[in-house]
């Protein structure tokens, strides 16, 4: 056949740009586990997101003003003044808080089902940068509208790094660009929130996916699909990502749109916890909200910034918080991965700390009282607890055999086992018994002489059967 | 043609020489790409002194003003505060306003040039929040032990009417007082010190 014109211009693409060749490595033959289940939707669902973030963030600049006087106007005329804005904007602020529930999601995902452990604690470091990076990315985004949350949420965390000994003032000053949180602080955060932080979060995803593929997805069964390869060199537990899971993470899309869709167009602010209440007060350096806190996605961290009395032990917890979650690969002493088979102690452990973590969320969310306090300083202790015992009660761990791989491979004596003992039966159908027309009369032994002859049409249905068995499985 | 192989001693020192060259180069570009975030001169030209006329104040009362772009608060205390704040220091973590930030003509118990009128920057020390005036006594919501006071709605730090820290809360000092001086008896001046008596 003579290749087409269309074919030649893609031939002359192929020959210098290795489109084909970067499509098989990542998607086509990518092979993932097969037994992915509903907590495999995130890892997609957050690149979703980011593409949502990039391109509403791109339209938002193309009418915000980075500068104290303008800035909560504009934000108000691209609600009210401009074509469409109001849906841009809230598809924008919505898909901040929709990154950080799908990423919360991601990492427990990762916490029950072992997926920071070896091989894969570099896909874990980097997702950790991916966190911290979007943590400042959403940070510096929320003083962008200029509300008296903006200002009052900015003024706390950057007084966070004035707690650090000897250089900790000078650092918070030039971190602000001015004495107070001012012009200058909204301008430079409008430079990271939109060019700097954007470019990194990119750069971390790309390493993240390399490090990913270079060593394969982990699966609910924490087994190493590699191990187990059929003759072709592949998984015997994989499929291809393309199409299997394209196809599996598209209903995943639809379900999560739906969600997506319902906030943004009936609750876009979700009862200040969205958006909050504060935020539509123009920013005012005299005077703070009765009641001020973060959006709800870094409240746990605030909690047990709150609850250690003490400024400087207060940041280094907050920051430890973090820090501790980098160091999972090397906590947790446990060499199983999956929880499914792991012992009761971690099991219990995770419900705890996931008990805490919520607590310390919805906490942050509060005002202030003694009671309160003392609860967070409780669970702030079971947090931490959680991870730094966790060398100790991970090796007391009973855990379960894990099976080594999902398929069951036959050995060659079992193949062999079984075809001996379907081999009557196939002599059977291959050939047909005749009794012969000689007969022995004599009385004392009557009996009838039998012969097998091969059955043409028997061989025939058992090639047949054959052949469709290996069709089938070339297929 | 050289036969004797790769000077391999010369390619080492090249390689060392331009590495070191390098970074001090950049060490050198780093130095106006960091220091352009400073604070311009035009930012730190913007610190004039505040004047505040006191005359009209009631007793109790507490006015805002804005100096350097941080509150500044101006507070007329009322001579039962003044009774209180006397009773405190074994609930304060600097009674005495060692480790804080103040002129020294303002390290007083009360903090203050003239007994009555308090004068302080209200952020909070902890994160810059700025602290809730509640002068009530043991509201419902702080509490029997409220004797009246600043408190920070952000992280729950406790001061009394002078600006002083309780023990137990996240704020490591007391409130910061500014420079100030009274250019007579109902006008003073925020942002210049006062002058040192001459004794």
């Amino acid at each position: 056949m003579k290749p087409t014109r269309l074919t030649e211009c893609g031939n002359w693409v192929l020959d210098r740009f290795p489109v084909t060749k970067f499509w098989n490595d990542h998607m086509a033959h990518y092979y993932a586990p097969k037994n992915f289940n509903f907590w495999y939707f995130f890892g997609s669902l957050a690149l979703l997101v980011l593409v949502n973030q990039i391109i509403t963030g791109i339209l938002l600049t193309m009418n915000y003003k980075p500068d104290a006087k303008l800035a909560f106007d504009s934000v108000e005329y691209i609600m009210r003044d401009v074509p469409w804005g109001w849906l841009v904007r809230y598809m924008h602020s919505t898909g901040a808080s929709a990154f950080f529930i799908v990423i919360y999601l991601h990492m427990f995902r990762a916490l029950i089902y072992g997926s920071f452990k070896h091989p894969r604690e570099l896909i874990w470091i980097f997702g950790m940068l991916l966190f911290v990076a979007l943590m400042a990315e959403a940070f510096m985004g929320y003083l962008l509208p200029w509300g008296q949350m903006s200002f009052w949420g900015a003024q706390v965390i950057i007084s966070l790094f004035s707690a650090i000994p000897v250089i900790g003032d000078d650092l918070s000053l030039w971190i602000r660009g001015d004495y107070v949180i001012a012009d200058a602080t909204l301008n430079r955060f409008f430079a990271f929130h939109v060019i700097a932080v954007p470019l990194v979060l990119v750069m971390l995803v790309f390493m993240h996916l390399v490090a990913l593929h270079e060593v394969g997805s982990n699966n609910p069964d924490g087994i190493e699909i590699k191990e187990s390869k059929d003759p072709w060199g592949h998984p015997v537990d994989g499929i291809p990502f393309h199409p299997y899971y394209t196809v599996k993470d598209l209903v995943g899309v639809g379900v999560f749109l739906l969600f997506f869709a319902t906030v943004i167009f009936y609750m876009p602010e979700v009862g200040g916890y969205f958006l909050e209440h504060a935020n539509f007060i123009p920013a005012d350096p005299m005077k703070t909200p009765e009641h001020i806190a973060p959006v709800w996605y870094f409240t746990p961290f605030y909690s047990i910034l709150r609850a250690i009395p003490d400024k400087f032990a207060g940041v280094i917890g907050m920051g430890g918080s973090i820090v501790v979650l980098f160091l999972m690969p090397w906590l947790d002493r446990c060499k199983v991965k999956s929880i499914r088979y792991r012992g009761g102690i971690f099991k219990k452990a995770l419900f705890l700390f996931v008990i805490s973590f919520l607590a310390l969320g919805y906490l942050g969310t509060q005002p202030v009282t003694p009671v309160a306090t003392t609860l967070a300083r409780l669970f702030t202790t079971i947090y931490f607890g959680f991870f730094l015992l966790m060398p100790i009660y991970t090796r007391w761990e009973k855990t379960k055999p894990v099976p080594k791989s999902l398929t069951k491979v036959q050995s060659l004596e079992e193949q062999l086992h079984a075809l001996e003992e379907q081999l009557p039966a196939l002599i059977e159908e291959i050939t047909e018994l005749k009794s012969s027309n000689t007969e022995i009369g004599h009385p004392a032994f009557k009996s009838t002489f039998f012969s097998r002859r091969p059955n043409p049409q028997g061989m025939v249905h058992v090639m047949s059967r054959l052949a469709k068995k290996l069709k089938g499985s070339l297929d | 043609m050289n036969n004797k192989g790769v000077d391999k001693s010369k390619r080492q020192f090249l390689t060392s020489a331009l590495t070191v060259v390098g970074a001090v180069g950049s060490g050198y570009l780093a130095v106006p790409f960091l220091a352009q975030m400073q604070p311009s001169v035009k930012a730190m030209a913007a610190g004039a002194p505040v004047e505040v006329d006191i005359s009209k104040m009631e007793v109790g009362q507490l006015i805002r003003v804005a100096w350097r772009g941080k509150p500044v608060w101006v507070l007329n205390r009322t001579p039962e505060v003044l009774v209180t704040l006397t009773t405190l220091d074994s609930e304060l973590r600097d009674p005495l306003s060692d480790e804080s930030d103040q002129p020294e003509s303002s390290k007083n118990p009360g903090r203050s040039l003239k007994p009555e009128i308090f004068v302080a920057v209200g952020l909070c020390t902890h994160l810059g929040c700025s602290p809730t005036f509640r002068p009530e006594v043991a509201p419902v919501d702080l509490g029997d032990k409220w004797k009246g006071g600043f408190f920070c709605p952000c992280h729950g730090s406790w001061f009394d009417l002078a600006g002083r820290v309780y023990r137990g809360v996240p704020a490591p000092t007391n409130l910061e007082i500014p420079p100030y001086r009274y250019i007579s008896d109902t006008r003073i001046i925020i942002g210049e010190v006062a002058e040192e008596k001459t004794a």
